[in-house]
């Protein structure tokens, strides 16, 4: 396992050396998102008895786990794949299953790092409360393992950065926005609330959620199975796509 | 010489690989002993690139077994990855990371930590030791190169694969470079070599395979290899040329003076010379000529019949 041990320390090594770009860059950005919205709406809107900045909170802090993991293992994988450094990970005797743990390892950890810093930012200007801190904990955990995989494997897929950013504007950004970060989806009209539970990222933002205050739309037992599930389901994917050699080994 | 698999540094047999209409590789087959110091030639699109990966299980031939030190390519891909170092053709960076760090990733890669005593021996020998803080962008083109080859012996791998290492370096880093792979030569590192400048390959390599459109088109001893194909030309200043026999004048020219043989090979030297003695044609002079790699190399890659080593000769 030794060779993991160091794909990891150079995952994150690799983010950690940029981290004004990786880290600062999404807090600031998660920041703006709640001082806007928190102008705009702080007086008019209460939602399940929370003042609106304190409901925004957690959501903002998974919209950048999420996006940040994504970005992590799809990014470095695009670049090593298009400078032709991937061959440093590809002739050392690394199983795919390292590969996979590493780089989705990685990646949980960039999510969780922009998290606490979106957390430790906003929570000067929102009441916050941690009712259940092992939930907070799983899903964080959750959803960068699914992003991070989610990453891997459009990292492999693609051959040109446009490819990824076209995957991340047109699938992962609509997704998370459209989870229920800026708002409950008891909110919507009913289709649209049918339409919120496909997306697995409502789990995950409701679940989070319910880790802070102690209520969610739906119950956190449910969301952890749904979390589960998807990860299970690209985690296997990305598996499969790295024991086949796709794209990486010809 | 050709060993028996037992003690073979790489075995490839019968692989072949299509990249979609290309048939870069075609039922090659070679078997490269322990220590040898081995030269894989051919035109650019030969295939040797995709022969090397599918050494380093980059590669993954349609057909084929290739192992390394005994260990199947891909059934013992961990056992085989560690035997061997490979210095890949493109001049491929991590821009993130100063030498000293792409060095110590690439070892804990293959779980060697505190490697730094090996590490920066490497760094002596290659020149870079000035150079062990700075980050691989900052690097000349041939700095890089030297890094990549740095890289590849983290591990001190038993077989060294280079792919074309000299391309764009400069001629005094060659030199400097040649000396430390025929010391680890020496020291029974079995070294795997392509490059484009034949008088390398003839002053390195003990063996030799010319590859083209996939197939192995000549496998032999650099010494046999231009024994074989050498048209040595001897030139002579005889006196009373117009009493040579038929036979010598059959085969020969004349120009500026001088009587210009084409031999098969050196031991047609000596019944040449008989004949011309009792004629009674005193030589005044004699220079020979010898093929170089290079002729060698045309002759083999201008035949009509590449498919089999025996219609090169
Ligand atoms: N990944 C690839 N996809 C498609 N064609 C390839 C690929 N790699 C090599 N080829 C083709 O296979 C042939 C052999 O290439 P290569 O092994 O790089 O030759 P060499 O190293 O001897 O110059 C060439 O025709 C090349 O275009
Ligand atoms: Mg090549």
């Amino acid at each position: 396992m030794s060779g993991f041990r160091t794909l990891l320390y150079k995952e994150v090594l690799r983010f950690w050396k940029v981290a004004f770009q990786t880290v600062a860059a999404p807090v600031l950005t998660a920041l703006l998102y709640l001082l806007i919205f928190a102008h705009v709406l702080e007086n008019r809107i209460e939602i399940n008895n929370l003042r609106y900045t304190a409901f925004l909170v957690p959501g903002l802090v998974m919209m950048s786990v999420l996006q940040n993991a994504f970005a992590n293992s799809s990014s470095s994988l695009i670049q090593a794949k298009v400078t032709g450094s991937i061959i440093f990970v590809l002739l050392p005797p690394i199983s795919y299953g390292e590969f996979f743990l590493a780089y989705v390892g990685a990646a949980v950890l960039r999510g969780a790092m922009v998290g606490l810093g979106v957390l430790a930012v906003t929570a000067c200007f929102a009441p916050l409360q941690f009712v259940a801190p092992w939930w907070i904990f799983a899903f964080a955990l959750a959803g960068g393992a699914i992003m991070g995989s989610l990453g891997l494997i459009a990292g492999v897929w693609a051959d040109k950065f446009d490819q990824l950013s076209a995957f991340q504007n047109f699938l992962i950004l609509p997704l998370t926005m459209l989870s229920g970060v800026f708002y409950s989806i008891h909110s919507l009209p009913p289709f649209w609330q049918k339409a919120s539970h496909l997306n697995p990222f409502f789990y995950l933002i409701d679940g989070l959620r319910y880790g802070f205050f102690g209520v969610s739309d739906v119950s956190p037992f449910i969301s952890l199975a749904v979390s589960a599930a998807a990860f299970l389901a690209v985690g296997v994917g990305a598996l499969r796509l790295l024991r086949s050699g796709y794209k990486l080994r010809y | 010489m050709p060993s028996t698999a037992m003690n073979a540094a790489v075995s490839i047999q019968r692989v072949s690989k299509r990249f979609g209409r290309v048939q870069a590789l075609d039922g090659v087959c070679l078997e490269i002993g322990a220590g040898e110091f081995f030269g894989l030639l051919g035109p650019n699109g030969a295939g040797k690139t995709t022969l090397i990966s599918c050494l380093a299980g980059l590669t993954r031939p349609d057909s084929g077994k290739v192992s390394v030190k005994g260990f199947d390519v891909q059934d013992d891909y961990r056992q085989a990855r560690r035997q061997l170092g490979v210095v890949p053709q493109e001049l491929v960076f991590d821009p993130f990371f100063t030498v000293r760090e792409t060095l110590r990733i690439q070892s804990g890669y293959f779980g060697l930590r505190g490697n730094d005593d090996w590490i920066d021996e490497i760094l002596e020998n290659l020149d870079l030791t000035a150079k062990a803080e700075t980050n691989m962008r900052h690097l000349s083109g041939g700095m890089k190169r030297r890094v990549l080859v740095a890289q590849a012996l983290v591990h001190r791998p038993p077989v060294i694969v280079l792919d074309e290492p000299t391309a764009g370096v400069d001629v005094e880093l060659r030199q400097g470079l040649w000396q430390f792979v025929r010391r680890l030569n020496g020291e029974g590192h079995t070294v795997i070599l392509t490059t484009h400048y034949l008088e390398e390959a003839e002053a390195l390599c003990a063996r030799i395979a010319m590859l083209k459109q996939g197939r192995v088109v000549a496998l032999d001893s650099t010494r046999h290899l231009l024994e074989r194909f050498s048209v040595h030309k001897l030139s002579l200043r005889v006196e009373a040329a117009d009493r040579l026999p038929e036979a010598v004048t059959r085969r020969a020219s004349f120009s500026e003076g001088y009587l210009n043989v084409l031999l098969g090979g050196v031991e047609e030297v000596e019944p040449l010379l008989a004949a011309i003695r009792q004629a009674g044609c005193p030589i005044r002079d004699m220079r020979m000529n010898t093929t170089d790699l290079e002729d060698v190399f045309i002759e083999v890659m201008s035949g009509q019949d590449a498919a089999r080593p025996e219609a090169a000769r």
